[in-house]
């Protein structure tokens, strides 16, 4: 019974979990409800995930209705796999959200922050599922609806302009989505997304259909915070409450790749795309991308805003295993889905217990710390050597099959960027440490303040993502095995 | 002359959408900003709406003796894309009204100087 309904559930719960959390008393219960919810749907997703691994399609017909006059959640490894990060990646923060929502966010707006975090989950998740583009929409901007308002939640009132400006910016980006999916559906009558793919190639001269296109990336583009649309992320990241940083950083625009990848592989096709210079456009945003904005994250003084503009950095990682375009490279995409989801919600989550303890993500404010926070000095220093991709860690794997990709095209440009950018992530990485672990404590010692540790509560949840970055970095069964299927059904012909 | 009046619909889109648009990117206050983007979004609103006539098509609502009927699921749509609309006008001016409190002006330059001189 619940098998048949799995990838219903996996949107429905917290969908109907976010009004009963707003309307319970401020305190403990919404959170405690939240964190069930998001376990429940962690656990679905992982069944989910068994159930496709091994390259089956499970075709889901909402309210019985046949695709494609009803909405259709078709869930292959794909889907699957994004469909996990996200629920991992919430059942992980919400257990550490307690206390830092408590410290954060008057006490007041607990049950509506927690019902927020509901709705955002509902509209990532209901994203990763959908077979419908019309669908995709909606939960689009569920998602980022909410979005807005959590980031608006933020101590500082600069949070409140971040939150207006990536209101209007991803406002746009989904305005020319729905334009891109009305012209679509002018030239095809089908919303569902395997039936574009089969109506399409006789269209692919057709104008309209390169301007849809056209506006279906840029606005995604805007969404995942392609360079150089990526002017919202930096300024959204850094003065949100650190709970929906973490979350935001490691699932949303993880999903709005995905959305990249579908539409550029199964709705469209790569034989429209090699026509069209879309794929050498990519190529060229990323390495711009990579080398620009890891150079910006070095400069940076604020903590939270080094790891965004690092952020940026990587999506771009990620778009360029689109632009190339082979199934080395799409397996790289997939992977760095993951990996990077591990590595950026452990950085964000120890950053996090520094504001914790200290009250501000700026670097200045942090000397010394790493000695009193040993536990999650540890965790950023792991977290960072997989960030930069040291062998043994999670990183490593998804930036040597981006390697491997670019050489079996022969890109040497790209090699050489992929590696300088590493060490530009040495860089910064080694900026918070050497801030955390060499500078002097002399201002709080005179003070007689010691640090303490970060909870228990916020440990726990850091160091399962730290030690993932680490399992995750040789045991690569799960990362790659189900990117190779997930590749397999994305590019049918290419193997 | 047709390729004006024959897609009269699709050209005042385009010019609407445009006109959108530009407010958005260039008007400096605020609440204006929320109007060029609800501009923009209602261009949206009128295109899937084009998209869904049908020439000679009739009212989609099952009458004898009426064979062809205007497509009704882009409307549908619409409605849905209509309440995404009404939404983001309504979040987007809810921070406007914050903005105003927190920083005493809704215009983006003397925002923007203000977290500068900080």
């Amino acid at each position: 019974m619940i098998e048949n309904h799995l990838s219903l559930l996996l949107v429905a719960l917290p969908l109907l979990a976010a009004p009963i959390v707003a309307v319970l008393p401020n305190g403990r219960l919404p959170w405690a409800l939240s964190t069930l919810v998001s376990w429940s749907v962690c656990y679905l997703a992982a069944w989910q995930l068994i159930n496709v691994s091994s390259g089956q399609v499970i075709s889901y017909e909402l309210g019985g209705w046949a695709p494609p006059w009803g909405i259709e959640y078709r869930i292959d490894a794909a889907n699957a796999l994004v469909a996990l990060i996200v629920s991992g990646i919430a059942a992980l923060t919400l257990p550490y959200a307690l206390k830092s929502v408590i410290k954060e966010i008057p006490h007041q707006q607990h049950a509506l922050f927690y019902a927020a975090f509901m709705l955002c989950l509902t509209g990532l998740l209901g994203i990763a599922q959908t077979g419908d583009i019309f669908n995709l929409f909606v939960f689009l901007e569920i998602s980022s609806l909410s979005s807005y308002a959590l980031i608006s939640l933020g101590k500082q009132r600069q949070a409140l302009t971040a939150a207006y400006q990536y209101l209007i910016m991803g406002t746009i980006g989904a305005t020319f989505f729905i334009i891109g999916v009305g012209l679509l559906y002018a030239m095809t009558g089908t919303l569902n997304m395997a039936d574009l793919a089969q109506r399409l190639p006789e269209l692919y001269e057709h104008r309209t259909i390169h301007t849809a296109f056209a506006f279906i990336m840029v606005g995604f583009a805007l969404k995942l915070a392609l360079f150089p649309l990526h002017l919202w992320l930096p300024n959204a990241y850094t003065y949100a409450p650190t709970v929906v940083t973490i979350f935001l950083a490691a699932t949303a625009t993880k999903v709005a790749v995905y959305v990249m990848l579908r539409m550029v592989f199964t709705v469209f096709g790569f034989s429209f795309i090699e026509n069209t210079p879309t794929d050498e456009l990519f190529l060229l945003l990323c390495v711009t991308a990579i080398l620009s904005m890891s150079f910006y994250a070095i400069y940076q003084k604020d903590s939270k805003r080094l790891l965004a503009y690092s952020s940026v950095a990587q999506i771009a990682y990620m778009m360029l295993g689109i632009g190339l375009g082979s199934v080395l490279g799409v397996t790289a995409t997939l992977v760095h889905l993951f990996n990077h989801a591990l590595m950026k919600g452990a950085l964000f989550m120890a950053i996090g217990a520094l504001i914790y303890r200290v009250g501000s993500s700026r670097l200045e404010h942090f000397s010394g710390l790493g000695k009193q926070m040993p536990w999650t000095f540890a965790a950023i220093v792991i977290g960072g050597l997989s960030l930069i991709g040291v062998p043994g860690t999670a990183g490593f794997i998804s930036k040597w099959y981006l390697v491997l990709a670019a050489i079996e095209q022969q890109h040497w440009l790209i090699v050489g960027v992929i590696l300088m950018g590493s060490l530009l992530a040495v860089a910064y990485v080694w900026k918070i440490i050497e801030v955390l672990y060499f500078n002097a404590t002399d201002e709080r010692e005179q003070q007689n303040t010691a640090v303490k540790e970060a909870p228990l509560m916020m440990l726990i949840p850091m160091w399962v993502l730290v030690l993932a970055n680490i399992y995750f970095g040789f045991n690569t069964e799960l990362t790659v095995g189900t990117a190779e299927q997930a590749v397999k059904l994305l590019m049918p012909g290419a193997n | 002359m047709d390729m004006i009046l024959g897609h009269y619909n699709y050209w005042m889109v385009i010019i609407i959408m445009m006109a959108g648009f530009y407010t958005v990117i260039s008007r400096g206050n605020l609440v204006k900003k929320i109007v060029g983007l609800n501009i923009f979004q209602v261009s949206v609103f009128l295109l899937y709406i084009s998209i869904g006539n049908v020439k000679g098509g009739a009212t989609p609502i099952i009458e004898k003796g009426v064979d062809l009927y205007s497509n009704p699921l882009p409307h549908v749509l619409i409605l849905t894309a209509i309440v995404v609309g009404v939404a983001t006008t309504a979040l987007g001016l809810a921070l406007v009204v914050r903005i105003k409190e927190a920083y005493g002006t809704i215009e983006e330059d003397d925002i923007h100087n203000q977290d500068q001189s900080l």
